[in-house]
């Protein structure tokens, strides 16, 4: 039993940006427990002032690779905002596909290739490309389809190109969407055994309750638009998330927390499957029951079986999205922009959780403010409440054990820590 | 003959460009049967020091970063600068243009005079860095994302010991040669006539206008760019502001003092031997 024990992860692998583990354990007691940011800030928000209303979703989808998507759509949602621009049911379509085209190619990146060589006793995917050919050239092909979504409604998956303020500067043909639906209906079969290989997985057994935030849209399992809600209550409108979103200093530490009604909060594919399951597809429910994903679920490492439900969830939601707008017909339409001095918020969930963008503009159209607040970055609290639970919990197991079940849980979380510097930490004093 | 040993090292950026090498799926297998894949943080947790290629992405901008750049050129034999933030800084570069106490305090608030009392690890860089201003780059891929066919070839090219082939025409060529029309007939203005080639004209094609991503041609007439952009209604400060999303790193108050042997750009023409 090892009564005393640094572990430190320099540069956590398999996940994305740079973050280290930090756990002190002397004579049985956790003294130190954190998980230390060490990305190079980028000032995003400074970067911001004084461009123009047409570049701020060029540049803060340069904030994440990943998420690009959902930070374009939160940018042109904010400046939407900001200047009281509608949007036609076709953009609104177009927007919801390639945004869910994005939480296909990150769950699927993220449970295949970051979280599963854990489960499976691999430090990568390398090695399961000679075990497991098949499920990794069928994580391959997955992953891939997200991305197409994103190159035929987007230009490309990554800083899409054609997303502009009130519309799109291109649109897909019908005979492109066409074929991105048939693609989708082949891959079914593959989604499916994706829920029966992610079903056979043992996920450590671990709760701890906290505060579950995601948006919640009336209409349906909200990913790109609604209110912003609290699995202990409480919802407020984008513009409002202040009232729910709270930054704090912690006194002996000099980062900020983020915490709504408990002490911290998780955002992500575990707080929305928690807050709005009864709206999950019927196929994505079944996928919940086949992989012993009970509802609702406390245990952190549940967020990868989580995101294999929105894996199943957004692929069909792709295919009902292509029926409504090759039905209705597919046609450019310019867009209209009348730029006038005010705030405007955007809210989306990207994949790792609630994303908002806070923008003000002068009457030139040009940025003056701008706040940007990131899923992973709420999570931290979360997340070092999770290790400061978890820990004492397995003093009795070797330190590479610890080791190894902390890397994880850092994993479920899916951090995008490049996204998040914003909320930078430093050591206890 | 023994299969190189590649390693990939992300610097300060979106981590997008290493992304557009994992989205490379019908050839990941085939690529990781030609090289030997032996460290990259964001895909595997097998490691070593030892490697011959290394591709980073990201700028510098953290004196700690400076140092492990610097490793990373020790190590490897050959340096590739992955998309823009390593080959020209990438938009990475605005933050040079006001002074860093500025930006701190906004991002981090009135906290940020305090944390700095703290001794708050901001071992910030008085300016942000392209990669070769602090070592020797051996080759660029450029773009903010770069395109996955370009990182092919250039991959391929290193395999097979010849020099990547990089166009150092403007993106009108494949403008043109995309038969798209002209992003200045369409009433707007594009970086398109002095901004290197190799993208295949994928913003314009997209009915975007060209940002500058992927830096400067050699000898481009900036000047006449200004011009066009002038007629077409454009300030001076407009035109600033348009240059320094992606092509900052060109203006001498954009950049810092170059590594040694490494002199600036002047002009955007780029030393003999050394492609930007």
């Amino acid at each position: 039993m090892p009564k005393s024990a640094n572990i430190t992860v320099d540069h956590i692998t398999r996940v994305e940006g740079h973050g280290s583990i930090l756990v002190n354990i002397r004579n049985g007691k956790l003294e130190r427990c954190e998980f230390e940011v060490i990305e190079g800030p980028r000032f995003f928000e400074s970067l911001m002032r004084g461009r123009k209303w047409e570049e701020a979703q060029t540049i803060t989808s340069r904030i994440c690779g990943i998420c690009a998507v959902a930070h374009s759509s939160t940018s042109l949602r904010a400046t939407e905002d900001a200047f009281g621009v509608g949007l036609s049911p076709q953009t609104l379509r177009l927007r919801k596909l390639i945004l869910y085209g994005e939480q296909i190619q990150s769950h699927w990146l993220h449970t295949f290739f970051l979280a599963l060589p854990d489960y499976l006793g691999a430090p990568s995917v390398l090695p399961l490309a000679s075990s497991h050919p098949d499920v990794v050239k069928m994580a391959l092909r997955m992953k891939k389809l997200g991305n197409y979504i994103g190159e035929v409604v987007g230009g490309r998956h990554v800083h899409p190109i054609s997303l502009l303020v009130g519309g799109f500067s291109v649109v897909p043909t019908e005979k492109q969407l066409g074929e991105v639906k048939r693609m989708l209906v082949e891959m079914r079969r593959d989604v499916d055994t994706a829920v029966d290989l992610f079903a056979g997985i043992r996920w450590p057994d671990f709760q701890r309750e906290t505060e579950y935030l995601s948006l919640r849209d009336p209409a349906e399992y909200a990913f790109y638009e609604g209110d912003l809600v609290s699995s202990d209550g409480g919802s407020v409108p984008p513009r409002g998330y202040r009232k729910m979103v709270h930054e704090k200093v912690v006194e002996h530490s000099t980062a900020k927390h983020v915490y709504c009604q408990r002490e911290s909060y998780m955002v992500g594919a575990l707080a929305r499957f928690n807050n709005n399951y009864d709206q999950l597809h019927p196929k994505a429910k079944q996928a919940a029951e086949k992989l012993g994903l009970a509802h609702p679920s406390h245990n952190p490492f549940h967020i990868n079986p989580a995101q294999v439900v929105e894996g199943v969830h957004c692929h069909e939601r792709c295919i009902e999205l292509i029926d409504e707008l090759l039905e209705a017909g597919v046609r450019f339409e310019p867009t209209e922009v009348t730029v006038k001095a005010g705030s405007g918020v955007g809210m989306c969930e990207a994949p790792r959780g609630l994303l908002i963008h806070e923008y003000t503009y002068g009457e030139d159209g040009k940025v003056t403010d701008c706040n940007c607040i990131i899923p992973t970055g709420q999570n931290y609290a979360n997340l070092e409440a999770d290790m400061r639970a978890l820990v004492p919990q397995m003093l009795d197991r070797p330190e590479a054990d610890i080791t190894l079940t902390l890397e994880m849980l850092v994993r479920s979380y899916d951090p995008c820590i490049s996204c998040s510097t914003h909320l930078v930490r430093v050591e206890f004093l | 003959m023994s299969k190189p040993k590649v390693a990939v090292f992300s610097f300060a950026c979106c981590e997008g460009c290493g992304l557009q090498i994992l989205n490379c799926e019908d050839e990941l297998l085939d690529l990781v049967g030609a090289v030997d894949l032996v460290r990259w943080r964001e895909a595997m947790s097998e490691t070593t020091d030892e490697f011959d290629i290394a591709f980073c992405e990201g700028s510098v901008l953290q004196e700690k970063e400076k140092e492990r750049l610097q490793w990373v050129r020790g190590q490897a034999k050959v340096l590739v600068a992955l998309g823009a933030c390593a080959t020209t800084g990438g938009l990475n570069m605005i933050r040079n243009f006001r002074p860093l106490a500025e930006a701190q305090e906004y991002v981090y608030g009135e906290k940020a005079q305090a944390l700095a009392k703290k001794g708050f690890p901001w071992d910030a860089t008085p300016q942000v860095l392209p990669l070769d201003r602090v070592v020797k780059v051996d080759h660029y891929i450029h773009g903010c994302p770069i395109r996955r066919e370009e990182f092919l070839a250039v991959t391929l090219a290193l395999l097979q010991g010849r020099a990547p082939s990089i166009p150092d025409y403007p993106v009108c060529v494949e403008c043109k040669l995309a038969e798209n029309v002209c992003v200045f007939d369409k009433g707007m203005t594009c970086l398109g006539p002095v901004t290197r080639a190799g993208c295949k004209a994928w913003c314009p094609s997209y009915g975007s206008a060209c940002d500058g991503c992927r830096g400067l041609i050699p000898n481009p007439n900036v000047n006449a760019e200004k011009d066009l952009l002038a007629e077409r209604g454009l300030t001076v400060e407009d035109i600033l502001r348009q240059f320094r999303l992606y092509c900052g790193y060109s203006e001498a108050s954009g950049a810092a003092p170059a590594a040694a042997g490494n002199q600036p750009p002047a002009g955007g023409t780029p030393p003999a031997g050394q492609k930007r």
